[in-house]
């Protein structure tokens, strides 16, 4: 369905006819698999033996109401749910096939390699606007990049989160200077600057107003392609808007996972359905 | 249903309101006098006799002119700085680790004994590092004197340390986890500099607060009527001079001691009063 | 479907790669091992101090302890030729002038925080409380020089004779005897002022954490300001009060350089306010460079130790107030 008509977001997706795969669409590589995943905050069990796949190169959502887990899931991922003190998981994530869980991965190896991006913006307060974007390189193992590199590094980072264009006079200034949205893509910049291969957002919109959220949207929907995207969202809307597949979690389960267009019009669970039509959550 | 009738009538219980408000009011005033006295005091005996000598000349015998405290003033600046060589890195390293293990029973405890070696005098303080340090080797150090300036240093910049740094907020402690920081980089790099600001200031109201000590310096600094730039060697301090001139029978000291303290005093307050401004800037501008 | 590739124009491709080092299995945990290690042995020192501390002191004083046992602190023969030493006079001196002291300072701090605190325009607030806490700025050697030149003269030449004559108590036990100036009544008046903005700022900051709920129940029952204020908000606040005075109680015991430039320095237990005396750090700061003999260095550690029992005691106390009211409030 190539379009050139204006992307549809301040519309509700309304999708007039199920999408069916084509027999040709080769089925996608799952770059990061969640197979068999808890998490446990102490005796509390969070995400209760979920499996769910990726697709490299596309945008997944996870919804569902609040304390459904999906954050604990995405924080799993890039293994930093056990950064918290109590906090621990069972069971295999899989990231290009190897489980990130495995005994002889180092946890700093694998967070270097999966971006994360919070729900509040997080800049340095102490670092300027282009020591932000390159925060990434301080951390061990990075061969530091020279003065004309990290300019370089700064101003592509900066591009792909489209925040170019309005810092690129003044990337000494602080951080803190910018506004709450600017603030958010600044931190996306940071992220993408080393590169990684995958990107989890955990409800970056959340703390936005509508046009930063808007423009952070603009910009997950642009990434994919390059990277491969898990957000997690408490706005169907945005699911819907962005996602190439969504994944519906409730209690801890996963409920279901489908193409975002086939979840949000024929949901095959109930719980699902009674969700997205807001009969609770 | 009939109203109780109050033991005394309004008016004489307005009355006893109005009068005890009146008499704070009159304690909050001689709460504030003794400041406004003696700084009032101290300027008008001091500054007279604040001169150029008073800074660079070295104390006179009894009877000769133009005696001054420099070597007081640079041996208080030495302890100071031998004080917060020691201090500052257990202070801030105690204060570190206290924030970041806050629920831990080895925590608590080490944050009560904080509080109890805040609390003790002064002099027993320099007693201690008198059997510890000058006893040994039979002579006075300015070593000693600021190892016990020190051990006063480290509860106050330990307490400010663990303050200013349970104020940065968690969430920038998991960005840099997230970007693949080690712990220790998250705590040096991120977390401490954040907080550095706030440290600073707490690093200067206690040395502010240690400037002004005398006791523990009696045991271990001794004091000195010569200039002497030496770790192992006897040191002049400030407070020291102005003690044993105050004591003295000589009025010409009398008034040295009056100019000292208008310094010392001077000194102190300069030093706490950069601390609060540089507090409130902090948390007053949102971008630097 | 979205496609993908709508884009017109490439996203920018930066030349750099950032070059990772292979995944080093243990360096990161060293680093952070070594980190752990190093602030737990900072914080670990204090504690080592405080022992250290302790275990010098008692060393120091040992020798005079054993040879005198509990006559130390009874007895107030001090007789450096002859070798007997009786600390009764300074812990006798250290009590009465620390108590003192708080029966001053106490009712004019709680009466100025309450005036902060309730009565106080806003714009008086802040630079008021600004003033009394810079009391507590002060040297101790600066409040001796003004004690010396100033307050001793003072009540030599007014108040002593004011009160002895003018106000006839001069045939109490209390104020009676001659008027040379140092005296209990001196130290216990530069005590009163250092404590004094101690207590203020402590009550200040529980008077503070009453919640306004208290303050409005009372007044919707008729009660007038002050009414409000005894019957109300103190007793809420109560125990936070004490542990400030009894903080400002540490504080006292320990003071030494204001206290011996005012205080006489006579080894003599007397009832009158206007003798000289000894306090437990005055007596140490003013003999220990003329100590000559061992055991005369031995008495003035076994003093500092008593000092030090005492003020830890005294803490201890105030402290776990402090942690009381703190518990309190979060029930």
């Amino acid at each position: 369905m190539a379009t050139t008509e204006p992307r549809p977001f301040a519309t509700i997706v309304a999708r007039s006819a199920p999408d069916a795969p084509t027999p040709d669409a080769p089925t996608p590589i799952a770059l990061v698999a969640a197979r068999g995943l808890d998490a446990y905050f102490g005796a509390h069990r969070a995400v209760r033996d979920v499996s769910l796949d990726f697709a490299e190169g596309q945008v997944t959502a996870i919804i569902g109401p609040s304390g459904c887990g999906k954050s604990t899931l995405l924080r799993s991922l890039n293994r930093m749910h056990e950064t918290v003190a109590g906090a621990r998981v069972e069971g295999e994530v899989l990231f290009d096939g190897k489980d990130i869980y495995a005994r002889d991965v180092n946890p700093i190896a694998v967070r270097r390699r999966i971006g994360m991006v919070f729900q509040r913006p997080t800049p340095f307060p102490t670092m300027s606007i282009r020591e932000n974007v390159i925060a990434g390189f301080r951390a061990a193992g990075f061969a530091a990049p020279s003065r004309a590199e990290q300019r370089e590094i700064a101003e592509s980072a900066l591009r792909r989160a489209a925040l170019w264009d309005e810092v690129k006079d003044r990337l000494n200034d602080s951080a803190t200077a910018l506004s709450g949205g600017q603030q958010q893509r600044l931190c996306i910049a940071r992220a993408l600057a080393t590169q990684p291969r995958v990107l989890l957002l955990d409800e970056p919109t959340a703390s936005l107003d509508p046009i930063s959220s808007q423009r952070v949207e603009e910009l997950v929907y642009e990434l994919r392609g390059d990277m491969t995207i898990v957000i997690v969202t408490h706005n169907m809307q945005q699911a819907a808007r962005v996602s190439d597949r969504t994944a519906f979690m409730l209690m801890g389960e996963l409920v279901e996972a489908a193409p975002t267009s086939r979840l949000f019009t024929s949901p095959s669970d109930p719980r699902t359905e009674a969700y997205i039509t807001g009969r609770f959550g | 249903m009939t109203a109780r009738v109050p033991r005394r009538s309004i008016r004489a219980r307005r009355a006893l309101s109005a009068s005890m408000v009146a008499l704070t009011v009159v304690a909050a005033l001689l709460a504030t006098l003794p400041l406004v006295f003696i700084l009032a005091l101290l300027l008008k005996q001091g500054a007279g006799a604040l001169s150029w000598s008073f800074f660079s000349a070295m104390p006179k015998p009894v009877g000769e002119t133009g005696g001054g405290m420099a070597n007081a003033l640079a041996g208080t600046l030495m302890l100071l700085a031998i004080a917060s060589a020691i201090g500052l890195p257990v202070g801030i390293g105690a204060g570190m680790y206290l924030a970041e293990h806050r629920g831990r029973p080895l925590a608590s405890l080490v944050r009560f004994l904080s509080d109890v070696l805040n609390g003790l005098p002064s002099i027993v303080v320099g007693i201690f590092a008198w059997q510890f340090l000058v006893r040994p080797v039979k002579h006075f150090s300015a070593l000693a004197g600021g190892i016990a300036l020190a051990v006063m240093m480290i509860p106050l910049v330990s307490r400010a340390t663990e303050e200013m740094i349970r104020l940065v907020p968690d969430a920038l402690r998991e960005a840099a986890l997230a970007l693949g920081y080690t712990r220790w980089r998250t705590s040096l790099t991120v977390v401490l500099r954040t907080a550095l600001p706030g440290i600073v200031t707490g690093a200067l109201v206690a040395v502010a607060r240690i400037a002004g000590e005398t006791a523990p310096l009696l045991f271990t600094a001794f004091g000195n009527q010569f200039w002497s730039t030496s770790l192992t060697q006897p040191v002049s301090a400030l407070p020291l001079q102005i003690f044993t001139y105050a004591i003295s029978p000589y009025d010409e000291w009398h008034t040295l001691a009056w100019a000292g303290a208008l310094v010392l005093l001077a000194l102190v307050l300069v030093i706490s009063l950069v601390a609060r401004v540089a507090t409130r800037a902090r948390f007053g501008h949102g971008h630097d | 479907m979205f496609e993908r590739g709508w884009r017109t124009d490439p996203p920018p491709s930066s030349s750099i790669r950032p070059a990772l080092a292979s995944p080093s299995l243990h360096g990161a945990s060293i680093g952070d091992r070594v980190y752990r290690i190093a602030t737990a042995a900072f914080a670990l020192s204090i504690p080592l101090l405080l022992v250290l501390l302790g275990i010098e002191v008692a060393v120091a004083a040992w020798p005079a302890l054993k040879q005198f046992h509990l006559s130390f602190l009874t007895s107030s023969e001090w007789d450096a030729v002859g070798g007997r030493f009786g600390a009764a006079p300074a812990i006798y001196g250290t009590i009465v002038s620390s108590l003192l002291a708080l029966v001053i300072a106490t009712p004019l701090a709680v009466g100025a925080a309450i005036f902060l605190s309730e009565f106080a325009p806003v714009w008086l607030r802040q630079p008021v409380a600004f003033l009394v806490d810079l009391l507590a700025a002060i040297p101790s050697v600066v409040y001796g020089l003004w004690g010396i030149f100033v307050l001793v003269p003072l009540l030599r030449e007014q108040v002593m004779p004011f009160l002895a004559d003018r106000l006839h108590l001069g045939g109490t036990p209390f104020f009676s005897g001659p008027a040379y100036g140092p005296s209990m009544l001196a130290a216990s008046l530069i005590l009163a002022i250092m404590v004094l903005p101690y207590i203020s700022s402590v009550t200040r900051e529980v008077l503070m954490a009453v919640p306004r709920s208290q303050r409005e129940a009372a007044l919707a029952l008729g009660a007038t300001r002050w009414e409000m204020i005894w019957g109300a908000v103190l007793p809420y606040a109560s125990s936070g009060v004490v542990g400030g005075v009894i903080l400002g109680l540490g504080r006292a015991l320990g003071e030494t350089m204001a206290v011996t430039m005012v205080i006489g320095n006579r080894h003599e237990i007397s009832a009158s306010l206007f003798a000289p005396g000894y306090t437990m750090a005055s007596l140490i700061a003013n003999e220990f460079s003329e100590a000559t003999n061992d055991l005369h260095l031995s008495a003035l550690m076994a003093v500092g130790a008593v000092l030090l029992a005492i003020t830890l005691l005294v803490n201890i106390v105030a402290r776990w107030l402090v942690w009381r009211v703190q518990r309190q409030e979060r029930a």
